[in-house]
């Protein structure tokens, strides 16, 4: 009852109504980029699109397209507003958040305008759950100006091949190394860890290897505690894109399939923890 | 002071073995109280334990076989006993498939409750499991601590949904806030809200159907029958309480109820002061498992 009076009501007052007939498809690419409690999302005609960053170094962003939502109404070209993303999530999760064949939660998010709360109205099994979640000041997010005309090497990988390399990185090493060249080694991941020096080598010609275009050398280090949020897209993607710009920046692309075969993206980039000389170590 | 009882059937054993591994999930120590037709588990509810109550009664009927018990006197033809139930819980949970389960009251170095155990052989040889749980024997003077607790004439009684339901909005609830506010009216909704500086949720359940409560009840119109069936009775509990009660339970039950009364009348809802750990005062897991068949229908 409560449900039905108030979305009536208030139907017009909204700037933003987005539903969704399976509400894992938004909470489990969320999960991915949930490595830190704050999330801003912006909603424009093309889709939402959420992110959240650390120290400055790293942004997530995860996009979902209008074609995923069963309805996105956006009464403004551009909505903004920050939100607790661990909250939002328990709420998207409220019936357990498990995929048993049969039920999925329905859910319908909306949002009146700025210093609303955001409301979602969540289904399953005829039980209703409302939440509202207070929304924050949005933070402007940083613009890394990665262009795609900088971008010196790029590589497309099958993300089955980089999951196992992840799985095996040596956590003791405080940074992850990736060479990207044209020649030999083509594609590496290098760690320096307690036990020693470890190498990982992807050689262009590879069945995992969608795509190869390195233009030039280049060796750059990045903390490996930013790195390790990434692990959660790379296990839900099915393909991944690995960037560099020519000042070292990385981007990392996931290609996310959900449960209804619909492809979404998650993005991720990085800043470089060091400058390192092109010298090879052989 | 005697007691010997003997269970057979393994579906008994099976139901019997949920009914005490449910009661240690809830509470370390319990008192367990025999009488001629009876066991019950009680824990009364007390400050130090967050103020949460139970009151299980079990027919020994529909449990054991062979049950003979003499109480203190003939006048008071009962024995109260503590125990910690997570020590029955293990006993029990090993001899699952045993033959026959005696369970009876022994003076060792000290009083125990023994569980033996015989269970099947290939060979003609017997293989019999003894398990030595320590009880306390409750002297007469403190069995008034132990008694039924009495029915308030509850406001609201409504049936519960599946509690796998509640359980994960629970779970989720737990990670928002401390507390959770359950209300629920006589039309068959119910309710259950949390509200934080961060998020408010709310969670409604409705078509769930109240029990007609107590034989009196209907006689003399209680406030349950006097009450607006839309108007809400509300009590605030602590989520982890609410919670340990769910993840406990094990006995499937067929129906689950929770009843609600409010101190003072209608729209004044008196909130449960959160200083006796938040608990609420009407939350009792009172558990009927009266379902289990007769040993000898089963057989």
């Amino acid at each position: 009852m409560p449900l039905s009076t108030q979305s009536q009501d208030d139907e017009e007052h909204y700037v933003l109504v987005a539903s969704l007939d399976n509400a894992r498809n938004l909470s489990n690419i969320l999960k991915a980029i949930t490595f830190k409690d704050h999330a801003v999302f912006t909603a424009t005609p093309n889709g939402l699109k959420v992110t959240v960053e650390d120290s400055k170094c790293l942004q997530a962003n995860a996009f979902i397209q209008t074609e995923i939502f069963q309805e996105f109404t956006l009464k403004e070209d551009l909505v903004t507003f920050q939100i607790n993303l661990t909250v939002l999530l328990d709420c998207l999760n409220i019936f357990g958040g498990n995929a048993v064949a049969g039920t999925s939660t329905a859910l319908r998010m909306c949002y009146k305008g700025y210093g609303y709360p955001l409301t979602l109205f969540l289904e399953e099994g005829g039980v209703v759950t409302v939440c509202k979640i207070n929304t924050q000041e949005p933070e402007e997010p940083m613009d890394f100006e990665f262009c795609s005309t900088n971008v010196t090497n790029k590589v497309i990988l099958q993300s089955e091949s980089l999951k196992e390399a992840f799985s095996e990185l040596d956590m003791t090493s405080d940074v992850l190394q990736i060479t990207m060249s044209p020649s030999q080694p083509y594609f590496r991941l290098s760690t320096f860890g307690n036990s020693g020096n470890a190498h990982y080598d992807y050689s262009k010609d590879s069945d995992m290897m969608e795509l190869f275009q390195c233009t030039m050398t280049q060796t750059n280090r990045y903390k490996m505690s930013l790195l390790k949020p990434s692990t959660k897209a790379l296990a839900l993607s099915c393909k991944v894109s690995v960037r560099t710009d020519n000042r070292g920046l990385l981007s990392q692309q996931y290609l996310v399939r959900n449960d209804d075969g619909q492809i979404c993206f998650l993005e991720f980039y990085y800043c470089p923890d060091e400058e390192v000389e092109e010298e090879e170590e052989e | 002071m005697k007691f010997r009882g003997k269970i057979v059937d393994v579906a008994c054993l099976n139901h019997f073995t949920r009914v005490v591994t449910t009661i240690s999930k809830l509470t370390k120590t319990c008192v367990l109280r025999l009488n001629p037709d009876n066991l019950f588990f009680v824990l009364s509810g007390k400050v130090a334990n967050g103020g949460v109550s139970m009151w299980c009664e079990l027919s020994q009927a529909n449990f054991f076989d062979e049950y003979q018990m003499e109480g203190v006197s003939p006048e008071n033809n009962e024995i109260c006993l503590e125990l910690a139930p997570e020590n029955l819980s293990r006993a029990l949970k090993t001899i699952q498939n045993a033959k026959s389960v005696k369970v009876k009251l022994t003076k060792k170095h000290c009083p125990c409750l023994t569980v033996c155990a015989e269970l099947p052989t290939l060979s003609s040889i017997s293989r019999v499991v003894t398990h030595d749980v320590p009880v306390d024997v409750i002297p007469k003077r403190l069995w008034h601590e132990f008694k039924e607790p009495s029915v308030p004439d509850y406001d609201v009684s409504i049936y519960l949904p599946p509690l796998k339901t509640i359980k994960n909005v629970v779970d989720r609830m737990k990670n928002l806030s401390n507390f959770l506010v359950i209300e629920a009216n006589m039309n068959g909704e119910m309710n259950l809200k949390i509200e934080t500086d961060l998020v408010s949720v709310t969670t409604y359940f409705k078509d769930l159907g109240n029990p007609p409560w107590g034989d009196g009840a209907s006689q003399d119109g209680g406030p349950t029958q006097s009450r607006d069936p839309d108007s809400m009775a509300e009590a605030r509990v602590d989520v982890r309480k609410l919670q340990q009660f769910l993840v406990g339970q094990q006995v499937n039950p067929s129906k689950s109820m929770c009843s609600e009364f409010i101190c003072t009348s209608s729209t004044s809802v008196t909130k449960v002061s959160p200083k006796a750990g938040g608990a609420c005062p009407s939350l009792h897991p009172r558990y009927r498992p009266s379902e289990c068949p007769p040993p000898d229908s089963a057989a």
